[in-house]
């Protein structure tokens, strides 16, 4: 019998995950790679300074990394860990996000109150667009059509138009809005606020406020539950959303926007991304220096894997 | 009577006009008004001619908030601007502050206690709201409330609380202390026995400084001795909240122990130290604005001109009434870079705020620490809780 369970566990454990995640380690100035297969570190890049965001090209073969304190957008070879070149970034880049053209990067210039728009193959600047103190979040819509910065300090989802390049509405969210996530179909558009607590939920067509997500952990704070990075699984029912020092992943159905389960993670828990066939998410932790495995069809913790000093951002690569 | 920086607010005026954009103006714009009131107050002399005063402490840092509620406003049809208005130390305040209130009822104060009390009890303040960003005088928050009057610097006894929990996380529990000579070395040592009976931690001796000659150059003979009469202890408190002879206390002492309260290990409401949380950001937007690090006394002015950004921004109204009772609301929140929202106490209009407890060179931690427990909000537990607090004016 325990033979037979042992054979099991290992052919659970075993399905064919090929994969890696890329984790950028803010204060190491390096990025991780872990292999989605055994869920080791099997490689450590050096990047520029304070790397944060990170995203790959649509055929994988670049990855793009905000070199925060090194004032660039790094341009990788992912199978080498080469600095291929810099991209203009504007000052300061935090966060981006890649439109579905695989072309243009919108960025967030955090100390500069702007987002830069950046061409990646003439690697120019197309377009910079004042918003509000300190942009951080990064959405566009599936379409392509809508662009989001969120500000911190000014409070605001801030919408693009991006034939355009220019704002075209400015919404008021709760204190410190860190994340933006479009629905897979566009029509809701989320805003994350860690220090006002909840998440925003805005109708895409009219920019209107429909919802609002609160969360409360028994025995944690009120004010330590800080909702930052967030993800919607792959069938669009639930989104998982980090919580800061509460040191938590919630998990909260998309139609009631109810919490079904708190996870437990490491500390001060940032962003998140799922393995190529979505069955595990990975979430970083700034605090303890790690990353969290948790098996998505459980919905438990399965691994903790050392990453660098302040793991923030994390992608994708099959 | 000298008033300077008069253009500030229509310089800002102007630069929000190009800046703003266009669909932001379907609508006439919000003005919202506000005044920097200073009384300027004399300053003793001290030993050291190292850390002098920066002329725009206070003031700078509510220049910084102004530029953040501009572009928020911006974007919301809002007009903030900002005016400041100085008395000398024998000028008439009574009269500035007419000048100011018929200027703006939403004005920030700085100056000590009794000048604040001067402001508030103006007929003309009587529909004001008042910040005070400078004293952390006790009467203030209790006693001496008013109801136009809100706190964005801490009392004081917040900042000795903060460093007792650390006290206590660190087992370190037997207290000496040195108490300066002036008045308000004796009101800060006062705090600092309070805070330390609050935690249960033990002030085993204390002794007055009695130095009367510049010790500069014989510290290291000097002041060994001295404190070899205090019993043995695990810490060793200085009261000079002056910055007078403090900083000579450090590493001259007679037993190898560290030296807390006003110098080395002490309770900050920012400090240049302060890192997470998003900090970094505020502080790069104050130094490149001034030049040099941001601390206590600015972060206040910050905090007040933020939170009336705030007010503003959720309530689409510039009316004090309504400012004031939104921002005494639970609704009201403030990220004011410390991890936790910024909010005000209901019963005595205190901003209940984070701790720094830090040395010159790191953040040792933010207080409340974990552990402290509070049946409301663990942050009460530092400062005049509502039972402690003997202000009335808070209650409808």
């Amino acid at each position: 019998m325990r033979l037979l369970l042992a054979a099991l566990m290992t052919s659970a454990a075993l399905p064919a995950m090929a994969g890696e995640i890329w984790v950028t380690n803010e204060k190491d100035d390096t990025v991780s790679v872990i292999d989605v297969e055994t869920l080791e570190v099997v490689k450590t890049y050096p990047t520029g300074e304070r790397p944060r965001g990170i995203t790959f090209s649509k055929d994988f073969s670049r990855v793009y990394i905000c070199a925060s304190d090194s004032n660039t957008v790094q341009v990788m070879d992912p199978n080498t860990g080469e600095i291929l070149h810099d991209l203009p970034s504007g000052e300061d880049p935090e966060q981006f996000v890649l439109a579905p053209d695989d072309r243009h990067l919108y960025i967030a210039n955090e100390d500069d109150a702007v987002t830069t728009v950046v061409d990646t193959q003439s690697r120019t600047v197309v377009a910079q667009i004042n918003v509000g103190i300190e942009p951080e979040g990064m959405a566009v819509s599936p379409d392509g059509k809508v662009a989001i910065t969120t500000s911190e300090t000014t409070n605001m989802a801030h919408w693009i138009d991006t034939s355009t390049q220019s704002l075209f509405a400015n919404t008021l969210v709760d204190a410190r809005p860190r994340h933006a996530e479009f629905t897979a179909d566009g029509a809701a558009l989320w805003v994350s606020s860690e220090i006002g607590g909840t998440i925003t939920v805005f109708e895409t067509k009219g920019q209107t406020e429909t919802g609002k997500v609160r969360f409360a952990i028994p025995g944690v704070n009120q004010d330590l539950i800080q909702p930052v990075g967030f993800r919607f699984s792959p069938d669009g029912t639930r989104a998982f959303v980090a919580l800061g020092p509460a040191n938590h992943v919630a998990v909260v159905n998309t139609a009631t926007y109810e919490v079904e389960k708190y996870i437990l993670v490491g500390r001060r828990v940032w962003h998140m991304e799922y393995s190529p066939d979505k069955t595990r998410l990975f979430t970083t932790n700034g605090v303890s220096g790690d990353v969290t495995v948790i098996d998505v069809a459980s919905l438990e913790p399965v691994k903790s894997i050392k990453v660098g000093r302040f793991p923030w951002g994390a992608a994708m690569r099959p | 009577m000298n008033r300077y920086n008069r253009a500030a607010g229509l310089c800002a005026a102007l630069v929000l006009c190009v800046a703003a954009p266009a669909m932001a103006q379907q609508k006439p714009a919000l003005a919202v008004p506000m005044v920097y009131l200073r009384q300027q107050v004399p300053q003793p002399p001290v030993l050291s001619n190292l850390d002098p005063i920066p002329a725009d402490l206070g003031f700078a840092g509510a220049q910084i908030a102004l530029k953040d509620n501009q572009t928020t406003g911006a974007f919301m049809g809002q007009e903030f601007s900002l005016t400041v208005i100085e008395v000398p130390p024998e000028g008439d305040l009574t009269q500035a502050a007419r000048t100011a209130l018929a200027e703006a009822q939403l004005v920030l104060l700085e100056g000590e206690a009794e000048d604040l009390l001067t402001v508030a009890d103006l007929p003309e303040a009587k529909g004001a709201l008042l910040f005070n960003t400078s004293s952390g005088d006790e009467a203030l928050r209790s006693e001496g409330c008013r109801a136009n009057l809100l706190h964005t610097i801490p009392e004081t006894a917040a900042r000795t609380d903060a460093l007792m929990q650390v006290l206590v996380a660190r087992q370190w529990a037997d207290l000496a202390m040195i108490v300066g000579p002036t008045a308000r070395d004796s009101v800060y040592a006062d705090h600092l026995r309070r805070s330390a009976a609050k935690f249960g931690l033990t002030l085993a001796g204390e002794t007055p400084w009695t130095f009367d000659t510049d010790l500069r150059d014989s510290t290291m003979d000097e002041v060994p001795r001295f404190t070899q009469s205090l019993p043995d202890h695990d810490v060793l408190l200085v009261a000079d909240p002056t910055d007078d002879f403090g900083r000579y206390v450090l590493h001259n002492t007679w037993l190898p122990r560290p030296v807390a309260g006003s110098h080395g290990l002490h309770g900050e409401a920012w400090a240049s130290v302060i890192e997470a949380w998003g900090a970094v950001q505020l502080q790069n937007r104050f130094e490149a604005a001034t030049g040099r690090p941001m601390r206590s006394e600015d972060y206040a002015a910050w905090a007040a001109i933020r939170a009336i950004g705030e007010a503003v921004t959720r309530t689409s109204s510039a009316d004090p009434a309504i400012l004031r009772a939104y921002m005494l609301s639970d609704a009201f929140q403030l990220d004011g870079f410390k991890g936790r929202a910024l909010t005000f106490r209901t019963w005595n209009g205190q901003m209940r705020q984070p701790i720094a407890v830090v040395n010159d060179r790191a953040l040792v931690t933010l207080a409340p620490l974990p552990g402290f427990l509070h049946q409301r909000n663990e942050t009460d537990s530092l400062g005049l809780d509502a039972p402690e607090s003997r202000c009335t004016a808070f209650k409808e």
